[in-house]
């Protein structure tokens, strides 16, 4: 038994190095090859960091295109989703809340073109995306709001949409972030 | 939609054929010879001379479970200590507190056990030096526990005399270096390609473009990410696991995910055809479980894409499918493949939330870990198919009347009864513990103001419960996650169903190795059952529903199974 116990600890010892500490260190390394260095795909304006390629944020303001609901609010020290079933009728409630506010702010959007990512909260709360038709619909507020017209606004969305890989994996969908730079740049 | 389907289709066809020539690679291993990872040999001979073990000395059956424990025992008192001291350790940039005693516990054990349930956030629970020293660490070594015990049972199975199964020791090590290593470089190399962070800085705080202070939780997540998907662990890096935009940032890392949550135990599978030399066998095996598996995927995918009927009467269109929980980088047929592969391999990972499924996906995750019979983790899901095996031949046996036997190893009472205690213990842990935790639930006074458990109330309130104790007793990790389950009831009660759920079903298994080992072999004959059949395979299907059905039904039917009637469709 004391024979086991030793040469279980000198084994223990010997893997954490090697499991623990050498090869993330190895990853690290090569986590230095890469543009950004791994440390999350920073967006800058203007010099600034205003966010990360992937990490979805919070659009209330009506000038901007809004992104799908977060059980967090967005927060990206403390993500998470709603964790509610299907049937619990306090998040049907909920959800039946969200159209209504999304009908709010877009009065001109029939309630079956809002596409069901629009007023469902994503699995982790930080969701950078939203369909082509979630952007879409928000259209004729943000022409409203900027007084820009709606093909520029169409066209914008065009081009910020990523199809999916070689056409059959994943989904078509815009990133919002992405998408509202875009869109303070157009004059 | 049907390119999405299409898809799914590819990456699992992908999954299996990629795990045939890494099956062969494993049964190598297993038996020493030669692979083109020997230049791995200098520093494990190393480690090994410094422990002052020998790694060809052979053991029994009991040494090697000796073995296990022990270093079972000092790797569980290791992450105990850093986890109840990490708030005065180094690699602490965000000033994380120590775990509290019960969920230090539970943290521990969950790792050890390869279950990885976890309790904690990782952004707010778990230092970078815990989840470097304490959790990376321990999905190496608790998925090479593993592997290694595998190997026992397939040197057990392959003797024709003699007690010895191999070392444990020798056989742990070397499935985390020729193993889990490579693997795991070579994913976390593809996660920082597509995006994953590697950094020991600090969360960063920035103000968005709308003018909002956010803090952004990031750290060394590729690593971690890696292994965890490989070694069927799934304690995620951040609480949302594979959801994070960070663990996961796009279709690729998706797609990369989940082949890895399932090759290596589908690779086990055909492991054992070559190293027993019965291809024929594995193929039958391997049959069985992808059948298994397409009978719960199918449905899952199907209800996820169709959405949740109570939207639809919202008169919202839903086109994506359900979407509460999900990604819209995934897609719902997507997420609902990944739910199936990470609760029938025992991974736990998920890139959906899976308390937010529609209830036929729901109720297909709990019967992946319920039956615990279709690819499982690595290696572990094929012990667990062993004792399915065992009671099959036994089974069939009786209806043909003949003397069970199994690769030229008569089956006799000994054995049979350990199979059936293993394969009691399962739904016993899963049955009893939400039993128990149903029972206080209904008898507190305003239990949910007072106990604060459940995230939804009727029937899916039960199926989180009954979730979290399938998820345990199966070594899952993946859980409801609406259960408020970080009190002292839940970390110790799942600690225990951990386990129990992780070494009964190892020791029992390789304890009827032992035995089948030392016996007499006797040339199968015209007169044996023969296994490599096809109708072994659908005796052995039919085991493993027809147990499954009755032990669980009933619970189910309380559960996903009223909440879907009660759902309008």
């Amino acid at each position: 038994m004391f024979k086991n116990l030793k040469q279980s600890l000198i084994l223990t010892v010997f893997t954490i190095m090697l499991f623990g500490l050498i090869y993330p260190l190895f990853i690290f390394a090569v986590a230095q090859l890469m543009p950004d260095r791994s440390i999350g795909s920073p967006v800058t304006v203007n010099g600034k960091t205003i966010g990360f390629e992937n990490i979805g944020q919070s659009f209330t303001d009506e000038k901007y295109f809004m992104g799908r609901p977060s059980a967090v609010g967005y927060n990206a020290a403390s993500a998470g989703g709603s964790n509610k079933g299907p049937s619990n009728p306090d998040y049907l409630a909920e959800v039946q809340a969200r159209i209504d506010t999304f009908i709010f702010h877009n009065p001109d959007v029939r309630k079956e073109d809002i596409p069901s990512e629009m007023v469902t909260a994503s699995g982790s709360g930080l969701d950078p995306h939203i369909s082509p038709q979630g952007a879409c619909i928000q259209i004729s507020r943000i022409a409203k709001k900027r007084n820009l017209n709606t093909d520029q606004l169409k066209e914008l969305i065009r081009n910020n949409t990523e199809e999916p890989l070689l056409g059959l994996f994943g989904m078509k969908r815009v990133n919002v972030l992405k998408l509202n730079i875009a869109l303070d740049k157009l004059k | 939609m049907n390119t999405e389907i299409l898809s799914i289709i590819i990456i699992f066809i992908a999954s299996v054929i990629t795990a045939y020539p890494l099956g062969r690679y494993i049964s190598r291993v297993f038996k020493g010879e030669k692979t083109f990872l020997d230049f791995f040999a200098p520093l494990e001979n190393f480690i090994f001379r410094i422990a002052k073990i020998n790694p060809d000395k052979e053991m029994d059956w009991k040494e090697n479970m000796k073995a296990m424990l022990t270093i079972n025992f000092i790797w569980f008192l290791w992450a105990m200590l850093i986890l109840s001291l990490q708030n005065l350790l180094f690699w602490n940039p965000d000033n994380i507190a120590a775990m509290e005693p019960t969920q230090a516990f539970h943290t521990a054990v969950s790792f050890m056990t390869n279950t990885n349930l976890q309790h904690y956030s990782g952004e707010t629970g778990a230092s970078y030096l815990s989840q470097l020293l304490v959790f990376c660490f321990l999905q190496f070594v608790s998925a090479g526990t593993g592997i290694a015990v595998v190997a026992l049972l397939f040197k057990g199975l392959s003797n024709k005399s003699g007690s010895n199964l191999g070392n444990f020791y020798n056989l742990m090590l070397k499935s985390c270096t020729r193993i889990l290593l490579p693997l795991a470089i070579v994913l976390a190399v593809i996660l920082l390609i597509n995006g994953t962070p590697m950094t020991f800085k600090g969360a960063e705080q920035i103000i968005t473009l709308q003018g909002d202070t956010v803090n952004v939780a990031r750290g060394p997540v590729a690593p971690m990410v890696a292994i965890k998907q490989l070694g069927t662990n799934g304690g995620g890096f951040f609480g949302p696991n594979s959801a994070h935009p960070f663990e996961n940032p796009n279709f690729i890392s998706n797609i990369a995910d989940i082949i890895s949550i399932i090759i290596i135990p589908v690779a086990m599978v055909s492991a054992l055809g070559f190293y027993l030399n019965r291809m024929k066998f594995a193929k039958i095996i391997l049959s069985v479980m992808v059948v298994g598996f397409s009978g719960l995927v199918i449905p899952s995918i199907y209800y996820e894409m169709n959405g949740n009927p109570e939207i639809e009467k919202m008169d919202i269109s839903q086109p994506l499918g359900s979407m509460e929980g999900k990604e819209v980088r995934f897609g719902p047929a997507s997420s609902a493949l990944w739910g199936i592969a990470t609760t029938c391999t025992s991974n736990g990972s998920v890139n959906s939330m899976l308390d937010s499924s529609t209830p036929v996906s729901g109720l297909m995750q709990m019967l992946g870990m319920q039956l615990n019979a279709f690819f499982g983790g690595v290696g572990v899901g094929f012990i667990n198919k062993f004792t399915f095996i065992i009671l099959a031949i036994f089974i069939s046996g009786l209806m043909v009347g003949r003397t069970p036997e199994f690769l030229g190893k008569k089956i006799e009472a000994k054995e049979v009864k350990l199979a059936i205690i293993v394969a009691l213990m399962h739904p016993l842990i899963i049955l009893g513990g939400t039993a128990i935790a149903s029972h206080i639930w209904s008898v507190t006074p305003n239990a949910g103001e007072f106990l604060k458990w459940l995230n939804n109330p009727s029937h899916h309130g039960f199926s989180e419960m009954f979730y979290e104790f399938s998820s345990s007793a199966a070594n899952n990790g993946s859980g409801f996650e609406g259960l408020g389950d970080n009190t002292p009831f839940w970390n110790i009660g799942t600690g225990i169903a951990m386990l129990l759920g992780r070494f009964v079903p190892v020791i029992g298994p390789i304890a009827i190795a032992g035995f089948l080992s030392q016996k007499k072999y006797t040339p199968e004959s015209s007169g044996s059952l023969k296994i490599d059949s096809g109708i072994f395979g659908v005796v052995l299907l039919s085991v493993v529903v027809i147990l499954g059905a009755l032990l669980f039904f009933p619970g189910l039917a309380l559960g996903p199974i009223s909440e879907f009637f009660s759902l309008t469709h």
